[in-house]
């Protein structure tokens, strides 16, 4: 287990690198100025020249990449300040360090995916497994219908629906915004709820399907029937052989998911206008701020490399067929 | 005359698919007695399993129509509580299936998946099921039992697994043990072994073995009696010497020239009996055997193609086919024998 840690975290840090360069020279290759952009409307050449410096783009690419990732461990020096290690550069659009920004943000990005995390793997499985148990019967029929109806919705149509019948016209939950946890639980998830259920929803409806179609398959198994020779109940059966042969690809699925939520709920937080990694990486975009964009880029992708080494890790504890070499 | 310790009378069973019902097993009726063998022989689909899943309840109810009598030791079956059921399984009757690797689990160490049978019908404490489990890792052959007992079933070669397999069919004594060609998937040295542990195990126990096979040759080592399953159906029925001796029934004839000879080169392709099995779902009137058998003419004009010829209800060696017992020595000591 040990080895395997140390592998696949020296394997991580080389995707990461890998992705923050790609990131870096293809923002390069569009022609684009960032130094323009910053300079305003009226700028004289000696002026732009200037800002050009101050940014840190007049230097030659690669030695701004590794400026960047010198910054990391090292800190780093702008003319609009210090930059304290870990330094992930400074935001010149927001007039921010990208860390201090990100840290920022992080926890309500966090709070949606966690939350949302909980209700989708409860329902989900939940109900993906009542399905399979009375498989042929109403509630299996009536869970697949739901979920393929939950699987074709849009979080943006039934965000802003539910927000305009739930919030504004019934007043049953609050309306979404992001309270801290440690000042106050219980805002913090009124002020959430709304936001995890609709994110939720397609999430739910997946993984029904997948839990459902994962435990028929499971339960067709011989090893499944050797457990009904031997007298196993079918509740053990059910849940002691069955659900553990299935348990595997959910866990794949839920540790991409979680990787790819925890790099920002895009569609999710402009609905609810929350400000997390996701509306962080749509600004980058927009005002092609590229250490802005390297930053949430850099969170994205760590994100999914860390639940891949989750995934694999809890696939051996799983499976013992399987060996972490 | 004493009850049968196993008796199983006009067994039916039939399933409810998209294409209609398949009338897997259709009026099938046997017996095994205590410390005997009964082979059961056919082809691919004759039926078999579908037998042995009805003996231990693990048909579906929900598309599974099973009708006739089970009786066990004086208890009829088919219509037992799922409870009565799960209490029997894995306890009185305990079933060995083909693929040791796919039908253990790979999740649990062998010594749980033997030790949680004998807690479930014991009652007995973890620290017992292990050590039951030791003692049936041992008795079964497997070397060094007590430090095999924490491995995986993947851990073990094909021929170790099937008999992990075996030590947790016995675990809790079972009075009937179902094996389902449990050596189809192993090399022939192994396939010896197990069949002789199997027979080692059965003088210790008295246990009655229900033996599935492909392979007539295993049903002339194991076996007392024998029985040969057509399309849902015994065709012939009696002692392991009557049967392989001097088969009665055609489709029985053309088994036992299908069989590989010990002496053929290894390579020659067997010999199926010639045209494929019914389908089960409208099953033609008559004999199911007749659209391949060669013999109709003889049997009588449209005899066979009229009604089901029964099985004699007798004990002792029969069979179920129109020809006289004459035409039948004739034509076997004539046109068989030598093809043998
Ligand atoms: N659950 C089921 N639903 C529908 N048909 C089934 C089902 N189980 C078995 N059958 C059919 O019943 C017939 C008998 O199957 P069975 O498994 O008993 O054959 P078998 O004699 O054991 O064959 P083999 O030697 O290949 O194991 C086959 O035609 C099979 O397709
Ligand atoms: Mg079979």
């Amino acid at each position: 287990m040990y080895h395997f840690l140390v592998r696949r975290i020296l394997g991580a840090l080389v995707i990461l690198l890998i992705i923050t360069a790609v990131t870096f020279f293809l923002f390069f290759a569009i022609p684009r100025d960032p130094a323009r952009l910053a300079c305003g409307k009226i700028c004289p050449p000696e002026t732009l020249e200037l800002v050009r410096h101050n940014m840190g783009i007049d230097e030659p690419v690669f030695l701004q990449y590794w400026h960047w990732l010198a910054g990391i461990f090292a800190g780093r020096e702008f003319t609009y300040g210090h930059c304290d290690a870990p330094c992930l550069g400074y935001s010149f659009v927001n007039q921010e360090p990208i860390f201090d920004a990100i840290v920022d943000r992080f926890p309500t990005t966090l709070s949606l995916t966690i939350g949302a995390a909980v209700v989708f793997l409860l329902f989900g499985v939940g109900t993906g497994m009542i399905a399979a148990a009375r498989r042929g019967r109403a509630a299996d029929k009536i869970a697949s219908s739901a979920s393929l109806v939950g699987a074709s919705m849009q979080i943006y149509f039934v965000g802003v629906l539910a927000t305009w019948v739930l919030v504004d016209r019934l007043r049953v939950l609050e309306r979404p915004a992001y309270h801290d946890f440690t000042a106050d639980p219980f805002a913090w998830a009124g002020g959430l709820l709304l936001p995890w259920l609709v994110l939720s929803i397609i999430f739910t409806a997946n993984y029904t399907r997948m839990t459902r179609s994962s435990m028929v398959e499971q339960l067709s198994e011989d090893y499944v029937r050797t457990a009904r020779a031997k007298g196993m109940s079918s509740r053990t059966v059910f849940l002691r052989f069955a659900w553990r042969g299935a348990m595997g690809p959910i866990i794949t699925i839920f540790g991409v998911d979680l990787g790819t939520l925890l790099g920002g709920a895009i569609i999710t937080e402009q609905t609810f206008s929350l400000h997390g990694i996701g509306e962080l990486s749509i600004k980058a975009v927009v005002n092609q701020d590229l250490p802005m964009l390297l930053g949430v880029v850099l969170v994205s992708a760590a994100a999914i490399v860390v639940f891949n080494i989750v995934v694999d890790a809890a696939y051996a504890v799983i499976d013992p067929r399987v060996r972490l070499s | 005359m004493t009850t049968p310790f196993l008796s199983v009378r006009d067994l039916t069973v039939a399933f409810g698919t998209e294409d209609g019902v398949v009338h897997a097993v259709d009026g099938l009726s046997f017996d095994v007695e205590k410390g005997t063998t009964l082979g059961i022989v056919g082809e691919s689909g004759s039926g078999k399993s579908v037998t042995n899943l009805a003996i231990l309840g693990l048909h579906d109810p929900a598309y599974t129509k099973i009708g006739g009598e089970i009786t066990l030791d004086g208890r009829e079956l088919t219509r037992a509580s799922p409870r009565e059921m799960e209490r029997l399984r894995g306890n009185k009757v305990a079933m060995i299936f083909q693929d040791p690797l796919t039908s253990l689990s790979p999740y649990h160490t062998v010594g749980r998946q033997i030790g949680e049978t004998f807690r479930k019908h014991t009652g007995a404490s973890r620290r017992e099921a292990r050590d039951r489990a030791i003692e049936m890792l041992r008795r079964v052959g497997i070397p060094h039992a007590a430090s095999r007992v924490d491995d995986h079933p993947h851990q073990f070669s094909g021929g170790m697994r099937q008999r992990v397999m075996i030590a947790m069919a016995l675990v809790c004594d079972p009075d009937l043990l179902i094996a389902d060609e449990p050596t189809t998937a192993l090399d022939v040295t192994v396939q010896a072994q197990i069949l002789d542990l199997l027979k080692e195990l059965q003088d210790q126990s008295g246990t009655a073995i229900i033996m599935v096979t492909h392979d007539l040759g295993v049903v002339a080592r194991t076996a007392h009696e024998v029985l040969v399953m057509y399309a849902g159906r015994a065709i012939e029925r009696g002692a392991v010497r009557e049967v392989l001796g001097t088969p009665r029934h055609p489709y029985t004839w053309g088994l036992l020239s299908s069989m590989p000879k010990l002496r053929s080169p290894v390579d020659v392709p067997l010999v199926p009996v010639r045209g494929t099995p019914p389908s089960l779902i409208n099953v033609p009137p008559g004999c199911p055997f007749h659209p391949r058998c060669d013999y109709t003419e003889l049997a009588g004009p449209g005899l066979c193609r009229g009604e089901r010829p029964e099985l004699a209800p007798h004990r002792g060696h029969g069979d179920a086919c129109y020809l006289t017992p004459a035409q039948k020595r004739t034509i076997f000591t004539e046109q068989i024998k030598d093809k043998l």
